[in-house]
């Protein structure tokens, strides 16, 4: 494993939020509405929070080789992801460096996704355990 | 109005225990676009050691999202839930969830803050199994937004 991680970036649709509003029981009228969305100030329909977190998760078990090796992970929401109803939809780009690998084998993650070239999380850190 | 500060330290009884399916392990990873076997295939999984199919790390928000309902909706709160968005979110692991896992909920709130005009709320889930095995701990921070941003 190398300082820098290889970037992941994830394609994310309309489509995407329904399923996950779905999966995830969070029917928040924010995540499908454009009506709603723009009515309480929002630039348009914006990801789940949490979507967006489960992506970055995803880079994380990607570099960790292993789907259980999160031993603590954490975000700060900064701010919206938009996405647009096209087919395209929008991207989130996700990065990462090692902080620090401890004695006992943990290794310690600094993250960050950006949309659009804007930071959408603050304080993303993840601790993986290698199997 | 502001959050009531006596809710600070105040857990609740554990939830109603929650079933873990692999289905729903499944439709979690297929909506979060994540392929990896041991989400989906209890062979793959029993191989890294586990009974069943493992749940992807931001999962066990499923779960905590519906029991920690019970703290923002309590009047008493005096929180106005068409002006909350989520603020931050943490896991911590002891292990990853696993179909078959039957898990019971105990929330908790560990701060009320104010800051700018918006309140904010961290309530603490400990998730563990009906045996009393922990698995994770999530802790969830709220932000109540100002009357003066809400549209």
């Amino acid at each position: 494993m190398s300082d820098a991680l290889e970037t992941q970036t994830f394609q994310v649709t309309r489509a995407d939020l329904i399923r996950y509003c779905g999966a995830s029981g969070d029917f928040n009228v924010i995540h499908w509405s454009e009506r709603l969305a723009t009515k309480v100030g929002l630039p348009g329909v914006i990801a789940h929070g949490m979507y967006t977190m489960a992506l970055v998760g995803r880079a994380v078990t990607r570099w960790a080789g292993a789907p259980d090796a999160v031993v603590e992970f954490s975000v700060r929401f900064s701010r919206p992801v938009p996405v647009p109803d096209t087919d395209e939809g929008t991207e989130v780009v996700v990065s990462g460096v090692i902080k620090e690998v401890t004695d006992d084998g943990l290794t310690k993650l600094n993250l960050t996704a950006t949309c659009n070239g804007d930071k959408v999380l603050s304080l993303a850190q993840a601790t993986i355990r290698k199997r | 109005m502001p959050l009531d500060p006596s809710f600070v330290g105040r857990s609740w009884p554990p939830s109603e225990p929650y079933l873990v399916g692999r289905e729903k392990i499944r439709e979690f990873a297929r909506a979060i676009g994540a392929p990896d076997p041991e989400y989906h295939d209890p062979e793959a999984a029993r191989a890294i050691g586990y009974a069943d199919v493992v749940a992807p790390p931001t999962f066990p928000i499923v779960i905590t999202m519906t029991t920690s309902h019970q703290i923002v909706t309590d009047p008493a709160l005096g929180m106005d839930y068409t002006r909350v968005v989520h603020g931050d979110q943490r896991f911590k692991y002891t292990r990853p969830v696993v179909a078959g896992d039957e898990l019971v909920c105990v929330n908790s709130v560990e701060e009320i803050t104010q800051r700018g005009g918006h309140d904010f709320l961290t309530t603490r889930t400990e998730v563990t199994t009906v045996g009393g095995e922990h698995v994770v701990t999530a802790w969830s921070k709220l932000v109540q937004r100002g009357e003066a941003d809400a549209a």
